[in-house]
């Protein structure tokens, strides 16, 4: 055992949040602006599935993941045949988990922010000849931006402190799955407490960082998101 | 360009609003009514903000037909909302520029800007901006759009009396200098009598009359249309000159009225509108005598609307000019008023339809 801790989990953890915040705020965008804009009867169908995540156990949601990866499965199979890797027990694998797990921690603040635009700045950016997805890029994104600041930071916040679903679809690799979170669990099972606390306490501080930053941010915006 | 032709139903309140109606592209039309009369729903439509599945024609072009839609951005249309709605992100020039840009005249902005007095405000954020000079913006704005059709949306009644008449002339001169056909919502007679060429009068989703302003608010079926606005007669009459004891005299076109001087004097020939609410008139029927009132025209009854168990509204025709009085029923029946008798109003005030 070193003096420092070994840092290669909370780099995998740093990637996989960072990639998954991305991906979802890509992905969540025309998903929350569907919820909060349209009549249809699917909606709160759709908003059900969405939020399931933050009700179910993450072992729930692993136990099912780790099903649908099976490389017997047709999305196994398929991932497979399309790459040559199994999305069991692979980084690939816990991004398309993670995407799950943290879907609500994006779309229901984004969902939020748009429901509160109302349909006003949209019609007057219209009238003014603006095409719907440049309206949307200049005026509904920037006046979002607060709901997007929050949802980046839950949804980074959330991946970074992920376990269960991890445990269930990733096991324990390094450099491909070994998260902070896995790495702390099996550094106290071998009763490892310097390490663990190491990590812990870098965890802590990284996330404390965060958050303060995030409500620093919002607090100078000092705008409803 | 013929104008613009409507003809459909929306869903509205408890009857619903019905509209088959063709419009002259040309000058302000007023389409005037209380609230909740649909006159917004109506000018969602014509914008492309509701579809209705009927039918909006602007001149050539079909904007609505059943199957056929034209989204909101490409009818260019300039809309004035009642409030400013200007987008919050951007200063003033961004503002502006949003709408040069996406009308291709960005090296309009300025001069357009200096035009209206906006200049100093270019690099404010909307927050700081008074009502009346953010209202001023959202105008300016609409019009950097290059719209083909302005749709203006009770534009004033969110703003207190000095920023309403900082921005009725603006859009006097859109109306007489800019050849921009306007649609102008509004409940507020004294707005539709300064600035409507035509106004179409609309109660409970259905259009009561429609015509020139003066005799739409003359017209007996219009009433349901003021609401709780004290219904008045539109009169145009031309100035004639001053009079001694510092008194003006107007011509009508078979008689005068004789008002307190005007300031700043109007150009001899000049035609101002002038606005005689109903309350003003009383009517007899033999010519008063030792009376203070300076007005007594000649007229005639033309039509008597029940408006109550106690009031009657009495059309006249008084030295040419439609007039509406309101009195009470007993004294209706006392002086035995019926359509063609003949009788003197007595014109207790008039105002200039300018404030």
């Amino acid at each position: 055992m070193s003096a420092l801790p070994d840092l290669a989990p909370l780099w995998l953890t740093l990637r996989l949040a960072a990639l998954v915040t991305a991906l979802l705020l890509l992905l969540g965008t025309p998903l929350a602006w569907w919820l909060a804009r349209s009549r249809a009867r699917l909606v709160p169908l759709v908003e059900a599935l969405t939020a399931l995540p933050l009700v179910l156990p993450p072992t729930v949601l692993g136990f099912y993941l780790l099903l649908a990866f099976n490389p017997q499965a047709p999305l196994g199979a398929s991932w497979l045949a399309l790459t040559g890797q199994t999305l069991t027990f692979s980084f690939a694998g816990l991004v398309l988990a993670s995407l799950l797990y943290s879907l609500p921690f994006t779309v229901q603040p984004l969902q939020a922010a748009f429901s509160a635009l109302g349909p006003a700045p949209l019609e007057t950016a219209a009238s003014l000849g603006a095409r719907p997805f440049d309206a949307f890029l200049t005026v509904a994104l920037p006046l979002s931006l607060r709901g997007y600041l929050t949802a980046a930071v839950l949804t980074f916040a959330h991946t970074l402190g992920e376990f269960g679903v991890v445990l269930m679809v990733g096991g324990n690799i390094p450099g491909e799955t070994r998260l902070i979170s896995i790495a702390i669990y099996e550094q106290v099972e071998r009763a490892d407490y310097p390490a663990a606390h190491a990590l812990s306490a870098l965890l802590v501080a990284l996330s404390f960082a965060v958050l303060l930053a995030l409500y620093a941010v919002n607090r100078r915006a000092g705008r409803p998101a | 360009m013929t104008g613009l032709d409507l003809a459909f139903r929306l869903p509205h309140g408890p009857r619903g609003i019905e509209i088959d109606l063709t419009l002259p592209a040309t000058g302000l039309t007023a389409i005037f009514g209380p609230s909740g009369a649909g006159k917004s729903s109506i000018l969602r439509a014509i914008a492309g903000f509701e579809r209705t599945g009927g039918l909006i024609r602007f001149g050539e072009e079909t904007w609505e037909d059943g199957r056929r839609f034209t989204p909101p951005h490409r009818r260019r249309i300039g809309m004035v909302f009642q409030s400013p709605r200007l987008f919050d992100h951007l200063d003033v020039a961004g503002n502006l520029a949003y709408a040069a840009r996406r009308a291709g005249c960005l090296q309009d902005l300025r001069p357009t800007a200096e035009a209206f007095g906006l200049t100093p405000l270019l690099s404010r954020r909307p927050a700081t901006l008074s009502g009346g000079e953010a209202q001023r913006v959202a105008l300016v704005r609409t019009l950097l759009s290059r719209p083909r059709l302005l749709l203006m949306d009770e534009p004033l009644s969110a703003l207190d009396a000095a920023s309403r008449a900082a921005i009725l002339p603006l859009i006097e001169r859109l109306r007489d200098e800019a050849r921009l056909p306007i649609l102008y919502v509004s409940h507020s007679l004294a707005e539709v009598a300064r600035l409507a060429t035509r106004t179409v009068a609309l109660a409970e989703g259905r259009v009561r009359a429609q015509g020139a302003t003066a005799e739409v608010l003359a017209d007996p079926r219009a009433a349901p249309a003021f609401g709780s606005e004290e219904p008045g007669s539109l009169i145009e009459a031309r100035y004639a000159g001053a009079e001694p004891q510092g008194l003006c005299r107007l011509s009508l076109s078979d008689g005068s009225l004789i008002l307190p001087a005007l300031t700043p004097e109007p150009a001899p020939g000049e035609i101002l509108r002038l606005m005689i609410r109903a309350r003003d008139v009383m009517i007899a029927t033999v010519p008063p005598m030792g009376l203070s009132a300076l007005n007594i025209l000649p007229a005639r009854v033309v039509s008597l609307t029940d408006l109550d168990p106690a009031t009657v509204d009495v059309h006249l025709t008084a030295a040419g000019a439609a007039l509406r009085a309101r009195l009470t029923r007993r004294s209706v029946e006392g002086l035995g008023l019926a359509p063609g008798a003949p009788c003197h109003a007595i014109v207790k005030s008039v105002a200039l339809a300018r404030d």
